[in-house]
């Protein structure tokens, strides 16, 4: 637990400029991210299966163990 | 002193053949006898030889006779040690013991391998039938639930009462890392109306905390005494609790993790405090439905946690029974201290940030491409295709599966996974079992988890005894074997 406790405290240690430097490179992060997000939507939107409710309905299953 | 936490899973396959007749037996028997009759035969098994149609399932071919299928032959063991066959109306793999939870993942991810492979020689053997889409996962949503079951290797020295008491803690809260996700909720047990998403598939079908059972009134602690091994040594704890989980990372850490609390039974180690829910079926369903993880629950001695919390005070007494007892039990230090670092690493992701663990976590991955697709399509909760993506996760055709698209971490890479599939692990008495399997199919007549019988041709029936998991390794049988050229030198060699 104390060194958990340590690792805790460590994080907010940064100094300011840091932090600033920080700012543009994670936002760039975020906008790939995002990015990548949509590439995968746009997959999973072509191999969904065309007709949910039915697809959804129609999986049924014996209960096992 | 704890033993060798040996260790397997078990998974019931969720099974649709859309424009089939209906009949899941039918359905999986077909498969099982599609691998076994083809894909096993077949050493030199042809990745790229699928017919195009194999993935354009979802028509009915009318007009076309389904094929006769003989359930009762519906029931084979691997040349890699594991048993493939059909139960409970579903297709069930049992991976072969393996000796660590990094082995387990292994041969977890060659079980899914081997029904990819079924529903491709299916294809080839009953033409005519229905084509089957297999699923790992746990429910069809509309509250029927199939089991992922784990196995451990016990000290039948250590009181089983004791195990039950301290492994409660762990079963309750493990699932926020376990847990394979799950949209809405299905079962009386929760509020329907009001669960959006949860962390299990599994949880709200339990509804005792101790029990026999495991397909109603299913208990959190599994009281079945069947060790397939010597009972005056050993125990084998049935874990019925947990999830199929698709990603490596989880399932490394649910056999990790829990093989590691089992060893801090056997050694009479404890977390300091008490840290049994006063209510334990409560607060399984609970920790399912608490997306915040931040919702604390009742213990025995009157005080609250939250799930993370009891976890961080597992993982902290582990890691000091780590620097005291070391790590062999998990296989070797090794992989112990792999389970040690993930462990911990998992707790602080989830702590901190859950999000961070979408490659490394099912229920995070399944939740983070449920809430796109909602924010894309502008969808409400309760529309089916929501229920759809979730099911679709789980499916195991590389055509479809949405899983497989979302860049998971692996621990183990496809070469070692399509070894798995016809080489037993090296390390237990699954060795021995694969490896006659292999090398003389037409003299076993019988593969048991703890025997073979041979047929020599000649009376009687000859019974192999296997009671203990750690012997017949390669280690112990690989020259003999070698220097065997028939199972009749095998056996006299044995008897010698």
């Amino acid at each position: 637990m104390a060194e958990r406790e340590l690792k805790r405290k460590s994080a907010p240690a940064r100094t300011e400029t840091e932090v600033i430097e920080e700012a543009p490179a994670a936002s760039e992060r975020g906008e790939k991210i995002k990015a990548e997000l949509d590439d995968l939507m746009d997959e999973i939107d072509e191999v969904l299966e065309d007709n949910a409710e039915e697809f959804v309905r129609n999986y049924v299953q014996k209960g096992g163990q | 002193m704890a033993i060798p936490k040996v260790c397997g899973i078990e998974t019931e396959y969720g099974i649709h053949a859309p424009g089939g007749d209906g009949n899941p037996i039918a359905a999986s028997s077909v498969l099982v006898n599609a691998y076994a009759t083809e894909a096993e035969r077949r050493t030199d098994w042809d990745f790229e030889d699928e017919t195009p149609a194999n993935d354009a399932r979802g028509f009915t071919r009318e007009g076309s006779l389904a094929p006769v299928v003989e359930t009762h032959l519906a029931n084979t063991v691997l040349t890699n040690g594991a048993r493939y066959y059909v139960d409970h109306a579903h297709p069930e793999y049992s991976s072969p013991e393996c000796a660590d939870p990094l082995s387990c993942v292994l041969y977890d991810k060659a079980g899914e391998e081997v029904l990819r492979r079924s529903m491709r020689a299916a294809a080839h053997v009953y033409p005519n039938a229905p084509a089957a889409v297999v699923y790992k996962n746990n429910s069809d949503g509309k509250g029927n639930s199939y089991g992922c079951h784990e196995n451990y290797l016990m000290d039948r020295a250590v009181p089983f009462a004791k195990v039950a008491a301290a492994i409660v803690p762990h079963f309750v809260t493990r699932q926020i890392f376990t847990g394979a996700g799950k949209v809405g909720a299905e079962t009386a047990a929760l509020d329907r109306s009001a669960v959006t998403f949860q962390i299990s598939q599994r949880a709200e079908f339990f509804e005792e905390v101790i029990g026999l059972e495991t397909t109603l009134k299913r208990p959190i602690v599994n009281t079945r005494d069947e060790p397939h091994a010597d009972p005056r040594r050993f125990r084998r704890l049935h874990v019925i609790v947990g999830d199929a989980n698709l990603a490596e990372v989880a399932t490394f850490l649910k056999v990790g993790t829990t093989a590691l609390v089992l060893a801090m039974v056997e050694d009479d180690v404890s977390p300091p405090r008490d840290l049994t829910p006063a209510d334990p079926v409560r607060s399984l369903h609970q920790v399912s439905t608490d997306l915040s993880l931040a919702r604390p629950f009742t213990l025995s001695d009157g005080s609250t946690a939250t799930a993370l919390a009891v976890q961080w005070e597992l993982y902290t007494a582990a890691r000091k029974y780590a620097d005291h007892h070391g790590l062999e039990v998990l296989g070797s230090d090794e992989v112990g201290e792999q389970v040690l670092q993930r462990w911990e690493a998992v707790l602080h992701g989830l702590e901190q940030d859950p999000s961070t663990l979408a490659r490394q976590l099912d229920w995070v991955a399944k939740r983070r491409i449920v809430e796109a697709y909602r924010e894309r399509h502008g969808c409400e909760w309760g529309d089916s295709r929501l229920a759809a993506l979730d099911l679709q996760y789980h499916d195991l055709r590389p055509s479809r599966s949405l899983y497989a698209r979302l860049g998971m971490e692996r621990l183990v890479d496809d070469e070692a996974v399509a070894s798995a599939v016809t080489t037993p692990p090296a390390d237990t008495r699954a060795w021995f079992r694969g490896q006659c399997l292999a090398r003389w199919p037409e003299a076993v007549v019988t593969a048991n988890w703890d025997s073979l019988v041979f047929d020599l041709g000649t009376d009687p029936l000859r019974r192999v005894p296997m009671m203990d998991p750690l012997r017949g390794t390669a280690a112990h049988t690989a020259a003999l074997l070698e220097a065997s050229a028939s199972p009749a030198q095998l056996l006299e060699r044995l008897s010698a």
